[in-house]
């Protein structure tokens, strides 16, 4: 019991000191993995997606999506859901979404389902590698927040 | 068959001479529980009324208790319920009593509905006492799935998390809606504040619907398996003994059955996620409701598509609202001029037909929804749904019924005649 009082504990915290923006160090992650940061109570996720992963999302075409914008808040509302409108210029390997299912909020678990994306096992929504929505009931793409690369390992969400 | 009019009671010392002249509350209880006529066929489907008010009572009862070992706040929630289980004298017994009481309260209370729907209790003048009723099962809905929140484990939270996400689907003021059910932007403690609070409210307010049902119930008098009007004095007997004695060993039996759950299987209707803490980055493979919401949660998940304008996920919040909104509908949507499905063969194929469907809908909403299991659902909400919007006005209008006896005596002394001493009521009375 000690550690999960200590858990809620760093949540608190977290919670109370968080401003609206935080800043995530991404040096850790080498292509082909993610993390993933609490911003407001919400698991957002950091990827650095691998080669395939990227090939894959950019080979999809607007037509085939079943939501064509792109749900990118440092985007038009109107952006079409392109790969490149999913990441930030000059850095297209990564993504980074709240890692919510746009159906019921469930946490879709990450690289799996039919499109190597992500996999809502709640009611079996599949995102792709662009966390855009493919197959199942969720009408929208995961959203991508407000964020920057203020370095080269730093990211600011928010 | 209420009313000092036809009151009976005469108050025999002088204290319930006082009491009669100041507040007839003697004279209230004699006449509603004591010879209060009730037909003389009623079969043991009719003692779930009382089944289900000693379930309202002792929910109450253990929740009032439960209540004061429990702390709402998502820091101590869940460690508060483990320490009911561990430390607090018989607060083991308290929870599984209370737990495992919220799955019976629904047993009894569909067994409740099903008997109403087969011999069309809800048929005028009942309509009102039906809708009463239809409230009391949202009433206790939305108690069972606030209370569920509130040990906050794993399901608690992403159960609460999705079906307060349902209301997301409302058109202009879903987003609004959500954050006033939730206090915020994602359940937290605000969340388990509020639910808290209204789980301790909402029982009260189904006790307030429970008495306006039951007064409905004494003003139109019992329906009974024949669905014919009491006629005569010959046609009933007093509430007490009969309906007391019989009443008091249904719930017994009820009883029985309970508490072989709550003693020997109290964890089999729970779920084991519900062991682990609320983990709000962290939902868990498979979510499902408690099993009294499955057949709904079948509906909800049954509309994959978009119907028009409304996209499949208002679609399938629609469909499950829906779905308890259609039975407030029944007494309006059933055309047939005779109450009891006894005498009517059509319907009560139909009946039976609907009953294994919806046991159907609950084992399809424990499987994932994937492949042919949606479309089972599919095809599973059709005839849910046919059963009332269709099958209900049509048969009315197309179905021979069969030759109703001219009272609930003559059915009686016919069967008994035609057995010897058969029982006071079956499915069949054949002429």
């Amino acid at each position: 019991m000690a550690d999960l009082s200590e858990t809620s504990t760093a949540e608190h915290t977290l919670r109370v000191e968080a401003p609206a923006a935080i800043e995530v160090d991404v040096s850790s992650l080498t292509p082909g993995t993610s993390l993933i940061v609490d911003w407001h109570g919400k698991p957002v996720v950091v990827r650095n997606r691998s080669e395939k992963e990227r090939k894959d999302a950019e080979a999809v075409s607007l037509a085939e999506l079943k939501d064509p914008i792109a749900r990118n808040a440092n985007l038009p509302a109107d952006a079409p859901a392109t790969d490149a409108n999913r990441t930030t210029p000059g850095k297209e390997a990564w993504v980074v979404m709240i890692q919510v299912c746009t159906h019921l909020g469930c946490i879709p678990r990450g690289q799996e389902g039919d499109f190597g994306g992500w996999f809502c096992s709640c009611h079996g929504s599949q995102y792709d590698t662009a966390g855009r929505i493919r197959k199942g009931p969720a009408p929208e793409n995961m959203a991508v927040p407000v964020f920057q690369f203020v370095s080269d390992t730093k990211i600011r969400i928010g | 068959m209420s009313g000092d009019k036809y009151s009976t009671y005469t108050p025999k010392t002088r204290i319930e001479r006082w009491l009669d002249a100041r507040l007839p509350l003697p004279r209230l209880v004699y006449d509603s529980f004591i010879v209060y006529p009730v037909p003389r066929n009623l079969n043991y489907a009719y003692t779930f009324g009382g089944i289900l008010t000693i379930m309202l009572v002792s929910q109450i009862l253990t929740g009032i208790v439960l209540a004061m070992h429990y702390a709402p706040d998502t820091g101590l929630a869940f460690n508060s319920v483990e320490k009911i289980m561990r430390d607090v004298n018989s607060g083991w017994l308290l929870r599984y009593l209370h737990s495992n009481g919220a799955s019976f309260f629904f047993i009894a209370v569909y067994i409740h509905i099903c008997r109403g729907l087969y011999y069309g209790s809800y048929k005028a003048p009942r309509e009102l006492l039906w809708v009463l009723g239809c409230t009391n099962l949202l009433l206790m809905m939305a108690t069972a799935f606030m209370g569920y929140v509130l040990p906050w484990g794993q399901m608690s939270f992403w159960g609460a998390t999705v079906i307060t996400n349902f209301f997301t689907a409302v058109p202009l003021i879903g987003d609004w809606l959500q954050q006033l059910l939730l206090g915020g932007f994602a359940v937290d403690n605000p969340t388990l504040n509020r639910f808290f609070a209204l789980h301790y409210l909402l029982p009260f307010v189904l006790a307030g619907v429970v008495t306006l049902h039951i007064w409905a119930l004494h003003v139109v008098g019992q329906n009974n398996p024949t669905g014919i009007e009491v006629k005569s004095k010959t046609d009933v007997v007093d509430f007490t003994p009969y309906a007391t004695v019989k009443d008091a060993f249904g719930i017994l039996v009820f009883l029985f059955f309970f508490a072989y759950f709550v003693f020997y299987l109290p964890n089999y209707l729970g779920h084991p996620d519900n062991n682990s803490i609320a983990n709000p980055l962290k939902t868990p493979a498979h979510i499902v409701p408690e099993w009294y919401f499955l057949p709904f949660y079948a509906i909800l998940r049954a509309i994959t598509f978009n119907i028009g304008p409304i996209d499949s996920k208002l679609g399938g919040v629609l469909a499950m609202f829906g779905s308890i909104a259609v039975l407030f509908l029944v007494p309006w949507l059933d055309t047939s001029k005779v109450r009891s499905a006894v005498y009517r063969p059509w319907y009560r194929v139909l009946f039976w037909l609907f009953v294994a469907n919806a046991l159907f809908l609950g084992w399809l909403g424990s499987r994932p929804a994937e492949g042919a299991y949606v479309v089972m659902s599919q095809l599973a909400t059709l005839y849910y749904f046919a059963f009332f919007i269709i099958a209900m006005p049509v048969l009315g209008l197309i179905e021979k019924p069969r030759r109703l006896p001219n009272s609930i005596t003559e059915a009686v002394l016919e069967k008994d005649k035609a057995s010897g001493r058969g029982p006071i009521a079956g499915p069949e009375t054949k002429h």
